[in-house]
């Protein structure tokens, strides 16, 4: 039930997002309930839990994706550096611009490489002239491990490429347009192992320049990536802290069971 | 327990055979049926149209008789005024009866001359007319000109004509069967390419009748129905699939829209009679208050074929859109819609298609009027070319039985090139993802 926990206390260093007691609906259904958690800037974020716990409800949250869903109402306040990102003076295209998404399944956009990459620095006027945006361009495909690999074929379409580089260029389109905070949801699980292991590679590469918060469904994953692991289930958040004692001194007895594979 | 032993079920029994042979037989029946269903409508459709080629191809060639015209300057130019009034008003039927009585001098009496005249078509005057205006120098010459015969002597020519009837069952007389041999063995009738089939509008006379107006006035019509219906149609799809609330009210708009596309057409000539005509007062007859009409009918069938396509593409193209931080109407214009562009192109077509075949609407706005004169712009009189071919359907004269069937295969053949372009533009726009 409504068991808040107290997140406040675990994080050393700035805070660049910040969640006050989310709740979703979905028409009538409850899919989250009274959420509290701070991320972590520049440190990776890991949210576990069984399937259909709401983590993905819950990154949804934080660019307001859950608004193109009619059905979905989210009560309680989500702050981006201190600012409320659901008022009214907050524009959604901007924020989006700000914390960026990368999704399950890559989604490339219909067109060349180079126009995947572009399309975001175009729309948001961030490069003034062709040579800039080349270099936005070219900038984000070595930042996201595929400049190698396709530097020669910038015009072919996006949808040519293999699995594990599509969700690469998807990860080079979301930071094309230098978000601050990085949203992914459950980036490897349509990848080949070498794939994933490419991209957990190239994770702990962005937090250099980014706040990222993962999904995933692979808690190994979430140990090797992560430094911070919040554990939902049914809606809640049993656990929050630090992965390492997560991972190995888990406080709450739902959270051991859950890591040692008792439920899951 | 349950026995789940497979020995009575699966083994080789008889029972197993059995129902094996008949599950064969129930295939091979299910193909023979797909099979002659579609054998029974290629043999209709091969009847149909092999009826209507057959009928119609005559009408693409037009006889001709040579005749020796003295274009004399006494009757056409006495006070050599030389101008073009003059000249226009000349008589040259005078013309065509002197060549005609020079050629056959053994006719006499007033029937028997009126008879040798009905020989050459009622508008060959014309022609003559048309030739002196071009050249004015033929005056006082002498010159062998073709011109077009009248519909019995075309039809004769064309073998269309019972010859082994009575005499006064017939069109042509004796004598005047007599008259066209004599003008077989001079070589003085030919059949060549009817290019006035096109050109021409209607006409009273078959041989002269054409459907260059009916084909300027479709043109027109559909023109306007096209330069209306696109951007209406796609905005109004685009806005209920994207922008619009879903609430009842969307609901009851989407319900009311797919149901007129089920509405009979004649119903919206009715609309287009009551309101373009009565209300603004839009020319009747004319292609403008055709092509509003018609524009009604398509607009449901291209909202619909255009939401379709909307709503085919992937919801995942819009995430990655809207994540990148793309406001809404740069995800419809800069992604959604050009994936659903083949869709859209498609249903346009098809619906102009189905536009370009519509008689009764354009009936009852009164497009059915008997024009001759091709129209010049969207606010002239005009008829359309199912409209025509309606009209000559009706005709009694025996030669418009052939103009019929070819002004149906000249439909035909822009239908099926409107089809083709679809498809065409259909795999050329078609992005795979």
């Amino acid at each position: 039930m409504g068991q808040q926990v107290d997140n406040h206390i675990n994080i050393s260093g700035r805070i660049r997002m910040q969640a006050k007691n989310i709740d979703v609906f979905y028409g009538d259904k409850q899919a989250l309930n009274k959420i509290n958690l701070d991320i972590a800037a520049n440190q990776v974020t890991a949210l576990i839990g069984p399937s259909g716990c709401g983590k993905s409800t819950f990154l949804r949250c934080l660019n307001r994706m859950n608004d193109t869903i009619d059905s979905c109402k989210v009560k309680g306040d989500v702050t981006l550096d201190q600012r409320d990102i659901y008022s009214r003076d907050m524009d959604v295209v901007e924020l989006r611009a700000r914390v960026g998404m990368v999704f399950q399944k890559p989604n490339p956009f219909p067109k060349s490489i180079f126009d995947n990459v572009a399309y975001g620095p175009r729309i948001h006027g961030l490069a003034h002239n062709r040579q800039e945006l080349d270099k936005i361009v070219d900038l984000s495909l070595k930042r996201a491990g595929l400049y190698d690999e396709v530097s020669e074929r910038l015009n072919t379409p996006g949808t040519s490429l293999s699995g594990g580089q599509q969700q690469r260029l998807c990860i080079a389109r979301a930071i094309a347009i230098s978000p601050e905070v990085i949203l992914m949801d459950e980036p490897c699980s349509a990848l080949d192992p070498i794939a994933t292991a490419k991209v957990e590679e190239l994770i702990d590469e962005l937090k250099e320049h980014y706040t990222i918060v993962i999904v995933t469904h692979n808690m190994q994953q979430a140990a090797r990536v992560s430094q911070y692991t919040a554990f939902f289930h049914l809606g809640e958040i049993v656990e929050f802290g630090e992965t390492e004692k997560i991972f190995t001194n888990p406080a709450e007895k739902r959270t051991q069971d859950y890591i040692t594979g008792r439920f899951g | 327990m349950t026995n789940f032993s497979s020995s009575s079920n699966w083994q080789d029994s008889e029972r197993s055979q059995k129902r094996i042979k008949q599950r064969y037989r129930a295939e091979m029946r299910f193909k023979i049926y797909g099979l002659t269903a579609v054998c029974i409508a290629l043999v209709m459709l091969g009847i149909l149209l092999s009826s209507i080629i057959s009928k119609g191809y005559p009408a693409f060639t037009s006889t001709e008789l040579a005749l020796e015209i003295h274009f004399d300057q006494k009757i056409l130019d006495p006070e050599n005024k030389n101008d073009y009034s003059t000249l226009y008003s000349a008589n040259y039927a005078k013309l065509l009866r002197q060549s005609l009585f020079t050629m056959f001098p053994e006719v006499a009496g007033r029937k028997d001359k009126k008879s040798l005249l009905k020989l050459i078509s009622s508008t060959a005057r014309f022609e003559l007319r048309e030739m002196v205006l071009k050249n004015r120098n033929i005056i006082g010459t002498k010159q062998t000109v073709w011109l077009t015969a009248d519909s019995d002597v075309d039809l004769f020519h064309k073998n269309q004509t019972h010859r082994d009837v009575n005499e006064n069952k017939r069109r042509l007389s004796n004598k005047q069967l007599k008259w066209i041999n004599t003008l077989y063995t001079k070589n003085a009738i030919r059949g060549v390419f009817n290019t006035s089939f096109f050109t021409n509008s209607d006409s009273r006379e078959p041989e002269v009748a054409g459907i260059g107006g009916a084909l300027m006035g479709s043109l027109f019509t559909l023109i306007i129905t096209l330069v209306l219906v696109f951007p209406i149609g796609v905005a109004t799809a685009i806005y209920l699939e994207e922008f619009a609330p879903k609430n009842r009210l969307t609901d009851f708009i989407e319900v009311n829209i797919n149901n007129l596309a089920a509405v009979p057409s004649i119903v919206f000539g009715l609309l287009g009679l009551a309101i373009f005509i009565q209300v603004f007062h839009l020319p009747r007859s004319a292609p403008i208050v055709g092509g509003l009409t018609l524009m009604l009918m398509t607009l449901p069938i291209i909202i619909i074929a255009t939401r379709a396509a909307l709503s085919a593409v992937p919801p995942s193209i819009r995430e990655a859109a809207y994540g990148v931080g793309a406001s809404k109407i740069q995800v419809v214009t800069h992604h959604v819609l050009p994936l659903g562009l083949p869709g859209i192109l498609t249903g346009t077509i098809v619906g102009m298609a189905q536009a370009l075949g519509e008689t009764a609407p354009l009936l009852m706005i009164g497009m059915v009027a008997f024009i001759v004169d091709t129209p010049g712009g969207p606010f002239d009189a005009a008829t359309a070319l199912p409209v025509q071919i309606f009209l000559w359907a009706d005709s009694p004269e025996r030669g418009f039985i052939e103009k019929t069937s070819a002004a149906i295969m000249v439909l035909l053949a822009f239908l099926i090139t409107m089809n083709a372009i679809a498809i065409y533009l259909r795999q050329k726009f078609e992005i795979r993802w």
